[in-house]
């Protein structure tokens, strides 16, 4: 017996040898790492290797999670998103204020009808390895996108071109490549010469130019794709045309980025790189942030954002967003058919409580769908438009009697709330059932399940009640509001309303700013009335940045952005 | 013997297409789709994923070509990365793991047996208490709230060691600590118990007797043999500590194999979750097999069925 145990210790200590033997190479290369560190701490408290090696400056961040793809075409996401937009470039670009600017593109015209745009690009412009930008690097990437064999996700942000959506739609199973190339060459997408991209919509988008400076419109160089398919999954030879370059990439670990000696405006840019840690714990990246370990935030731990907001730190800031946190209604579902019941509901909580006291992160309380920072004909959409229903607890217990009765009900049934998985859902759905039931005497139950469940839960009509979030895509109404067109892909409220539809289509097609404005006024109007959806709070984007940190700028359907940013250490 | 390694070899391959096959199943029946987003995606371009990803094809096939790809050792992409493929997640991940595992294994037994062997030898006196609360306080506190613990007091406050991260040494000694408290506590009181047991026995007397030192019959006769219990459950620890450090990794931003698999199932990431299962599974099947092979090596009285112990 004792023989045999030992045989056994003796066979696993070989084995645990033959293991700990695998880290020979690891070992070292973690003691040269520790080394390296030693030799850089020498030169600078709490600064990266390549920071304090050569005395560069390194902005260091937090990316949370490994991106998905760093190639336009294929990128989906924040994670994705953010480290593109400073490595590539589109036709067009934002300022600090969230103006179109010329990016790759120095000028553009527009026909009369809105459907077609001639863009011209800057002279100076070019790859990161030297190649001049081209039209035809535009062409490409969209066409590449846009091909039904490549599983793009993103693919329908360019839908408006002609001809998008039906190359990307084609049955490639059934049809032949001659029919799949006539689909290919009917896509509104033409390199006149080098510098000219004639671009022909589908229908006239007035928001089209904002498109323009989304990721999946930025090119991609033709010559590093055809070469290898999969250029964007490393560093090593990797093309981008933007104010930085990747210059590093350990996967699930970090991502260096450095300035782009070929970018046309170098000069401005003061940064010499930035650093991207992937670590998607909060508390753990709010305690590196305080150890000096990074030098910007985003995001922060819900607890600590209110202690931070309450303190007026200096180094906290609240940057707005193009977001919205809501509630659908399941309108198909006795009784949230009935709209004075919805309104009701929606009319009995206390929104200002809500993000006061649940949220804390400085949202805005939301009494409609369109959230502040979208220009109107003239000011700002929501300014204009104001506060489209209000807190009314008698006119809500009044209505529900009404909307009850219509249905042929003597009280509210008991009812469920559907969230996906997470401290802050659950927060503020026990903070609205508990309103619920004070201000209208309406009991509810509380269903978390994890977000996929919650997604097919939602397309299958499986829901009375469920907990929603919008980003919007492009600075317009629009992003917002043809979310509840009739048997829209995201009207998961399954609402329908057909005056509603034909002003979001009157907005849609017409190059009459007043008139399309004041159709997305009146859709707007109409939706609040109706309360298919139940507005809550307009996101923030509350961060921190250490004081040394100058020049971030937050446009608001992005992340920060740090083209322009420095280090006065 | 060939017959006995031919037949062992044989079962474990057949234990891992069960686990292929019943992971492949479990999979498919949950709820959720890997493609859904808030909103629905355009039909168009959710075909298009399907069809790229081969999600259209009925299931059998799916799992035929899922078959046929772990034969040739590749377990395909990853449906929410395009940039890492499966076998990029376990080639990079799993070395991490490993490492972290194996640490903190090592942290676990150097202390536990030196605590266990302290408490044991000091019985009802201020260095028994002392690492018997130690182990209390390992085998309660979870290695989370430890881990936090760590980071907020020796990462910040007093600016120790890096707070998270895999860059160097310096970056795995909390991470490793906060993982080897529980299995050292364990580790330390089954040491004490087994020391306690052994020093009472006719033999460990005997030797005293003789006259030979304390130290030397400590070292030589009651540690050599207490430690067998501690031995017999190392491999289970370790298994333990190389697979289960999920939240330990999730904590110190550790690019190990645990967060790729838990968040593969939140994600609906079926490569991605077969390619983990399919791993460790494969991992421990070998395990076994080596374990069997070495048992009928070391005692050939073993008979084929592994009975007859």
């Amino acid at each position: 017996m004792r023989k045999k145990w030992l045989g056994l210790f003796g066979l696993m200590l070989a084995l645990m040898l033959a293991l700990a033997g695998c880290f020979g190479g690891e070992e070292a290369t973690n003691e040269e790492a520790a080394n390296e560190e030693e030799t850089t701490e020498e030169s600078g408290e709490g600064a990266t290797e390549e920071e304090a090696s050569e005395g560069e400056k390194i902005l260091r961040l937090n990316n949370s999670s490994e991106p998905g793809a760093l190639h336009p075409g294929l990128a989906e996401g924040t994670h994705d998103s953010w480290v593109l937009n400073h490595i590539f470039e589109g036709l067009t670009k934002k300022d600090p204020e969230g103006e179109v600017q010329p990016g790759m593109a120095e000028k553009w015209e527009t026909s009369e009808d809105g459907l077609t745009w001639t863009f011209y690009l800057k002279d100076d412009v070019k790859w990161s390895n030297g190649d001049p930008v081209t039209a035809n690097d535009f062409q490409y990437a969209w066409l590449h996108a846009l091909d039904p064999n490549v599983g793009s996700t993103y693919a329908y942000q360019l839908y408006y071109l002609a001809g998008g959506t039906e190359y990307n739609s084609a049955d490639v199973e059934n049809i032949s490549d001659e029919e799949l190339q006539a689909l290919r060459d009917g896509v509104g997408v033409k390199a006149v010469d080098e510098k000219t991209l004639e671009v022909t919509l589908a229908t006239a988008t007035p928001y089209f130019l904002d498109l323009t400076s989304f990721y999946t419109y930025f090119p991609v160089h033709q010559a590093t794709q055809e070469a290898n398919d999969e250029w964007y999954t490393e560093a090593e030879g990797y093309v981008s045309n933007g104010a930085f370059k990747l210059t590093e990439w350990n996967h699930k670990q970090d991502i260096t980025i450095m300035k782009n000696e070929n970018y046309y405006d170098e000069g401005s840019i003061n940064l010499d790189g930035i650093h991207f840690t992937m670590i998607e714990e909060e508390s753990t990246t709010w305690q590196m942030y305080r150890n000096g370990e990074l030098d910007y935030l985003y995001p922060i731990p819900q607890d600590v954002i209110g202690e931070l907001n309450a303190s007026d730190d200096p180094e906290f800031n609240i940057a707005s967003d193009l977001a919205i946190y809501y509630y659908n209604f399941n309108t198909e579902k006795e009784p949230f058919n009935n709209a004075k019941v919805r309104k009701a509901l929606s009319m009995a909580i206390n929104r200002e409580d809500l993000v006061e006291f649940v949220a804390q992160g400085g949202q805005t309380p939301a009494y409609a769908v369109v959230p502040s920072g979208i220009n109107d004909v003239d000011g700002d959409f929501r300014e204009n438009a104001g506060e489209l229903f209000s807190q009314d607890l008698e006119e809500a217990k009044a209505l529900l009697q009404e909307g009850l009765a219509e249905e042929g009900l003597d009280s509210m049934p008991e009812f469920v709330i559907l969230y996906n998985t997470s401290e802050g859902h659950q927060a503020i759905a026990t903070a609205i059932q508990e309103m619920w039931r004070k201000n209208l005497d309406v009991t509810t139950k509380l269903e978390n399940v994890e977000f996929q469940v919650k997604l097919d839960r939602e397309k299958a009509g499986d829901f009375e009640i469920s907990r929603a979030g919008w980003i919007g895509d492009y600075v317009d109404p629009m992003t917002f509001l043809d979310l509840w067109v009739t048997d829209g892909p995201y009207n998961d409220a399954n609402w329908s309303n057909s005056e509603y539809d034909a002003l979001i289509e009157t907005a849609k097609t017409t190059m009459d700013t007043a008139e399309r404005m004041d159709a997305m006024h009146q859709a707007e109007q109409i939706i609040m009335n109706e309360m298919p959806v139940m507005p809550i709070y307009f996101y923030t984007r509350p961060y921190v940045a250490k004081d040394y940190v100058t020049g971030i700028y937050d446009p608001i359907n992005k992340y920060s952005q740090f083209h322009y940013a420095d280090l006065q250490k | 013997m060939l017959k006995y390694t031919i037949k062992r070899f044989l079962w474990a391959i057949l234990t891992l297409w069960a686990v292929v096959t019943i992971t492949f199943t479990l999979m498919h029946s949950i709820p959720g789709d890997p493609f859904a987003r808030e909103g629905t995606m355009p039909e168009a371009v959710y075909n298009n994923l399907q069809r790229y990803y081969n999600l259209d094809e009925p299931l059998i096939v799916q799992y035929g070509i899922y078959l046929k790809q772990i034969a040739m050792l590749d377990f395909g992409p990853s449906l929410k990365s395009k940039t890492i493929s499966v076998n990029d997640y376990i080639v990079n991940g799993f070395p991490v793991s490993l490492h972290l595992g194996l640490q903190a294994l090592l942290i676990a037994v150097t202390f536990g047996l030196i605590l266990g062997v302290i408490a044991s030898l000091n019985r009802n006196k201020w260095p028994d208490y002392i690492s018997m609360v130690l182990a209390i306080i390992g085998i309660s506190v979870p290695s989370f709230i430890l881990a936090t613990f760590l980071i907020n007091y020796v990462g910040v406050e007093w600016g120790l060691l890096p707070v998270a991260t895999w860059k160097s040494w310096s970056h795995t000694v909390l991470p490793s600590i906060s993982l080897a408290m529980m299995p050292m506590a364990y580790i330390a009181r089954l040491m004490r118990s087994s020391m306690l047991e052994v020093m009472g026995q006719d033999y460990v007397n005997t030797a005293k007797a003789k006259g030979i030192s304390r130290s030397m019959v400590i070292l030589r006769h009651a540690i050599k043999n207490a430690i067998l219990p501690v031995v017999t459950v190392l491999g289970f620890i370790a298994a333990n500590l190389v697979t289960g450090s999920f939240i330990i990794e999730k904590i110190f931003g550790i690019p190990g194999m645990g967060e790729m698999f838990v968040e593969g199932i939140f994600n609906r990431d079926y490569p991605v979750i077969l390619g983990s299962t399919v791993f460790y599974a494969a991992i421990l099947i070998f395990l076994v097999f080596v374990v069997d092979v070495a048992y009928k090596f070391i005692d050939p009285r073993i008979k084929i069925t592994g009975e007859g112990q």
